[in-house]
């Protein structure tokens, strides 16, 4: 490992620190934006874990999520908290390599109707098993489980998203999905098994999404589909990874944090004309932003240091 | 003297998030923001909330936010309210689910939450859990409880056979009324000769109605959601098809119901219902109509406007922004409002209003429980006229 890496290494290690003390310093409010932002980062970083290299534009975000929401919903009274999180993540795999192996053959905008799609299967799935087997729709959340402590989990979540997400870059399978982003006729025919390389991602992808439900789902206190399901969090999870910029790992932290606080900004002060200013907003971005805010500041380095080797 | 008229607040601020946009702004816009309104603007028309402490009325001041029909908005914008704009009172945002998402907090500010559009049969459970919480619509069981006993009585007197058919929405009040209904009715001796639930935004009602009629049940009920319970009195105006005994869902009770089927509406059951002899109630419909133009609904608005006002006169009784003895008094004391003397026992009314009505002479009526003023329910229902 190079000294640069190393000293990168440590600025992270520093700052997570710093990050863990935000609920010491913070009142309730602040700290629900913080938990807002946290599980936003995770959600849009596990988006373009999978998104980012392969360019496959996901809209099932909120399945997963939704997924995780759930389990605890069923098992937060019955099991150890931990014991819930594992089940969390182990459905979540189970599930995206089911649905990586029948659909990642898809690809363009048939895969995007496909992933908005089974985000409203499982919904119906849930609701249909809710309405005619359980007979009650909305389970309630009694989960002893402190904001603070939602907070860290994320944290400890992005942490882990982040470190995976480089870990893969830096290995074989990063370099394959790069060549598939690029062609993926190309990289068949230099032997990659693609398939294998997309839905082993999607399912690290969608397994993170899945744990960000289940620690958010105490907050709720009562989830039934409609709330579990809001298929706002995956256009919102879209839209804040390409205001980021996705062809970087940690690019939609630039995009996650700008987003949260303009929705914070306009709820307070213009509560009756929300909708329309956030599409404005998305349509700006999507124009004039395309390689999002990371893709910006290269273009600005870039651009500088053309300048001074030119002088 | 002088230190406390100095010391007093230039506005008392209230603030509230409800989803003004959304899935549940239908239901908010009807049930509850005009309530909100014209309770401000009647408490500011009088000069504000009289506060003993400073000895003088003081106007509340209102903050809102749109929590977009999402429960972590809405858990976050209470908590904005609480912490950054540091409200004196909240008022509850629409709706079972987010009720009870920003429940914990509301308690742990020790917040007053008075709600009114939210039907849990956990209901005595959470009033433990928060005692500051306040459910002013009780369980499911209770409105099927009651029909279940008008359903028993018409059948000694020979009005109706005992056969039920029955649907259900497909989503929690659908789910949490038809499982209540089923037990009642197993426990009566009724028998469910058809009972199905249908999926949320299900528009041909032509199956639903068919297979129902074809029943042969007396007893039509239906635990449907405003576009549904439309398509439903639609079909059935469509096929003549009248059972005795027509009961249907949210929507019956909404001033649409009677612009759209005007004298077919005759007949028609569902939830709450409306005192037509009560000064106050009508007094209230009126100024509800000037103030946005149409009638309140006929269950929640009236329950609704009651908890503002029970709210209010608390304040005023204990005199000062002390937020727990304000919860002690809503507990404990007994109260005058449009719909009557409320007192709550276990933070729920109690035989203060109507659970089930039905369309009679062009008012909804209450017809359940037995209790002063109550009407008799008019069976079988009136043909349909074309």
């Amino acid at each position: 490992m190079s000294v640069r890496n190393l000293a990168i290494l440590a600025a992270l290690a520093a700052g997570v620190v710093l990050l863990a003390f935000v609920p010491s310093v913070t009142n309730g409010y602040q700290l629900s934006l913080a938990i807002n932002i946290m599980s936003y980062t995770v959600l849009a970083t596990a988006w373009t874990l999978f998104s980012g290299p392969t360019r496959y534009v996901s809209l099932a975000t909120v399945a997963f999520f939704g997924i995780g929401a759930y389990t605890v919903a069923v098992l937060g009274e019955e099991l150890a908290w931990p014991l819930v999180l594992l089940i969390a993540f182990v459905i979540g795999f189970g599930l995206s390599l089911l649905v990586g192996l029948s659909t990642l053959r898809l690809s363009g905008v048939y895969f995007v109707i496909f992933t908005f799609g089974l985000a409203e299967l499982v919904r119906q799935l849930v609701t249909w098993y809710e309405v005619n087997v359980t007979r009650t729709l909305g389970r309630y959340v009694f989960v002893d489980i402190t904001t603070a402590q939602i907070y860290w989990q994320l944290l400890a979540l992005a942490v882990i998203v982040l470190l995976s997400g480089w870990l893969i870059q830096r290995s074989k399978l990063g370099l394959a999905l790069r060549v598939i982003g690029d062609d993926e006729a190309v990289a068949r025919h230099v032997g990659i098994n693609t398939t294998m390389a997309k839905v082993v991602l999607f399912a690290f992808s969608a397994s993170f999404m899945t744990l960000a439900g289940a620690i958010m789902a105490p907050r709720w206190t009562y989830i039934d589909p409609a709330i579990a399901f809001n298929p706002v969090v995956s256009f919102q999870v879209l839209i804040m990874a390409l205001l980021g910029g996705v062809h970087r790992l940690y690019g939609p932290i630039f995009g996650v944090i700008p987003l949260v606080m303009l929705f914070e900004i306009l709820l307070a002060k213009f509560p009756n004309h929300f909708s329309i200013l956030v599409g404005i907003a998305f349509l700006l971005i999507v124009y004039a932003i395309p390689r999002g805010i990371v893709g910006l500041i290269e273009g600005a380095q870039l651009s500088l240091s053309r300048k001074g080797a030119k002088a | 003297m002088l230190s406390a008229q100095n010391a007093a607040p230039k506005t008392i601020k209230v603030g509230y998030a409800i989803s003004k946009t959304g899935p549940n702004a239908g239901g908010a816009n009807i049930t509850q923001i005009p309530n909100y309104q014209l309770w401000v603007q009647e408490v500011n028309a009088k000069g504000g909330l009289m506060i003993k402490q400073y000895g003088k009325r003081i106007p509340i001041e209102v903050i809102e936010y749109d929590d977009r029909s999402n429960s972590e908005e809405a858990v976050r914008a209470v908590e904005r309210l609480i912490e950054q704009d540091k409200v004196d009172l909240l008022l509850p945002p629409w709706g079972t689910g987010i009720n009870l998402a920003v429940g914990p907090t509301f308690n742990k500010h020790n917040y007053p939450q008075i709600t009114f559009s939210a039907v849990t049969d956990r209901a005595p459970e959470l009033a433990k859990r928060w005692p500051n919480s306040f459910w002013f619509l009780g369980t499911s069981k209770q409105y099927v409880d009651a029909l279940v006993e008008l359903l028993v009585k018409l059948r000694k007197e020979g009005k109706i056979n005992d056969l039920i058919a029955m649907v259900s929405v497909a989503d929690g009040f659908g789910t949490d009324l038809s499982k209540a209904a089923r037990a009642g009715f197993e426990k009566a001796g009724f028998k469910r000769v058809f009972d199905k639930s249908y999926p949320v935004g299900t528009q041909d009602m032509a199956p639903i109605v068919g297979e129902a009629e074809r029943s042969k049940a007396d007893t039509f009920i239906a635990f449907s959601y405003p576009p549904d319970t439309v398509a439903i009195v639609d079909q059935a105006r469509l096929t003549s098809y009248a059972p005795k005994v027509m009961f249907t869902g949210v929507g019956t009770f909404f001033p649409l119901f009677p612009q759209r089927f005007g004298d077919n509406a005759e007949g028609v059951v569902s939830l709450g219902g409306w005192s037509k002899d009560n000064k106050a109630t009508m007094e209230y419909r009126e100024k509800i109509r000037k103030l946005v133009n149409r009638d309140p609904d006929y269950w929640g608005s009236q329950i609704g406007y009651s908890a503002l006002q029970m709210l209010e006169q608390s304040i005023e009784r204990v005199g000062k922004l002390d937020r727990a003895a304000i919860i002690k008094e809503l507990q404990t004391g007994t109260f005058d409002t449009v719909i009557g003397k409320i007192k709550l026992e276990n933070n729920m009314p109690k035989d203060a209003f109507w659970l089930l009505g039905q369309w009679q002479d062009g008012l909804y009526v209450g017809v359940a429980p037995q209790r002063p003023g109550v009407a008799d329910l008019r069976v079988p229902k009136a043909p349909w006229k074309k």
